[in-house]
């Protein structure tokens, strides 16, 4: 699936805009960047509650295809601007980490 | 003969908004070489770990890289308070960063140990108050035994 699949998943918002076209195959759950960094699964949709500009920076090198903020956390400023310049697709949903990332596994299956 | 590439990063102490940017850098430089995904995977997470660390730890500092046909040497090389108790900062899960750092999302105590497991060499030499040089070395080609 697509980026544009989970703009259309109706618990998803697209809060920074990225390549919609971009693949996603899998579905990823952490918040320890270290551990992310180590593990992450590459064109993954990426789902945390680390809102900041560093978890931009692990998606770069770990090539996940976008972050899904789950719980209800917002990008902040930082995050959303440098996220907008290099056009990595940030999604909110207020899904616990769980639901988002079963939903996700969902729409993959 | 031997062709080799040098590449140099300054990094910035205590700048999260930039941190991991020479690491990002570092990593299309590899791919520009054609070294293998598999090696720039391992040694993009070695040199990101080692970033994040000089940024937490130690004011920033430098990352020189050489990139030859065998091998990717990356030298850490900081002048921060120095590491004082290596053996303990080697552990998984060992960490003296503070709250704060940790609210980031760092502060696993994953930083060293992880950049021992995916370079195949690293060494540490560290002076308390005078700062910390961390070499590490990532063959190319696995080594044939």
């Amino acid at each position: 699936m697509t980026l544009q699949d989970i703009n259309n998943l109706p618990d998803f918002t697209i809060t920074c805009e990225g390549d919609n076209t971009l693949t996603v195959t899998d579905v990823f759950c952490c918040d320890m960047l270290s551990l992310a960094m180590s593990k992450g699964i590459e064109h993954a949709a990426w789902v945390t509650v680390m809102g900041g500009v560093n978890t931009l920076a692990v998606l770069r090198l770990t090539e996940m295809s976008c972050i899904i903020l789950a719980e209800g956390v917002k990008p902040d400023d930082v995050m959303k601007q440098k996220a907008l310049e290099e056009g990595i697709a940030v999604f909110t949903t207020d899904l616990s980490v769980f639901r988002a990332a079963l939903k996700i596994h969902e729409a993959l299956s | 003969m031997t062709n080799s590439t040098e590449l140099l990063y300054v990094i910035s102490g205590e700048d999260f908004a930039s941190a991991g940017e020479a690491s990002t850098s570092f990593k299309n430089e590899l791919k520009k070489l054609n070294v293998s995904p598999e090696v720039i995977r391992r040694a993009s997470i070695a040199m990101y770990e080692g970033e994040i660390n000089m940024v937490i730890h130690a004011y920033g500092g430098t990352a020189r890289v050489t990139v030859d046909d065998k091998d990717i040497k990356i030298v850490l090389a900081d002048n921060g308070p120095g590491i004082e108790d290596v053996e303990k900062a080697m552990q998984a899960g060992y960490s003296t960063a503070t709250d704060g750092i940790r609210d980031l999302g760092f502060g696993a105590g994953m930083g060293l140990p992880n950049m021992k497991k995916y370079s195949d060499e690293m060494t540490i030499e560290t002076h308390e108050g005078e700062g910390t040089t961390v070499t590490m070395i990532v063959h190319r080609e696995p080594e044939v035994s």
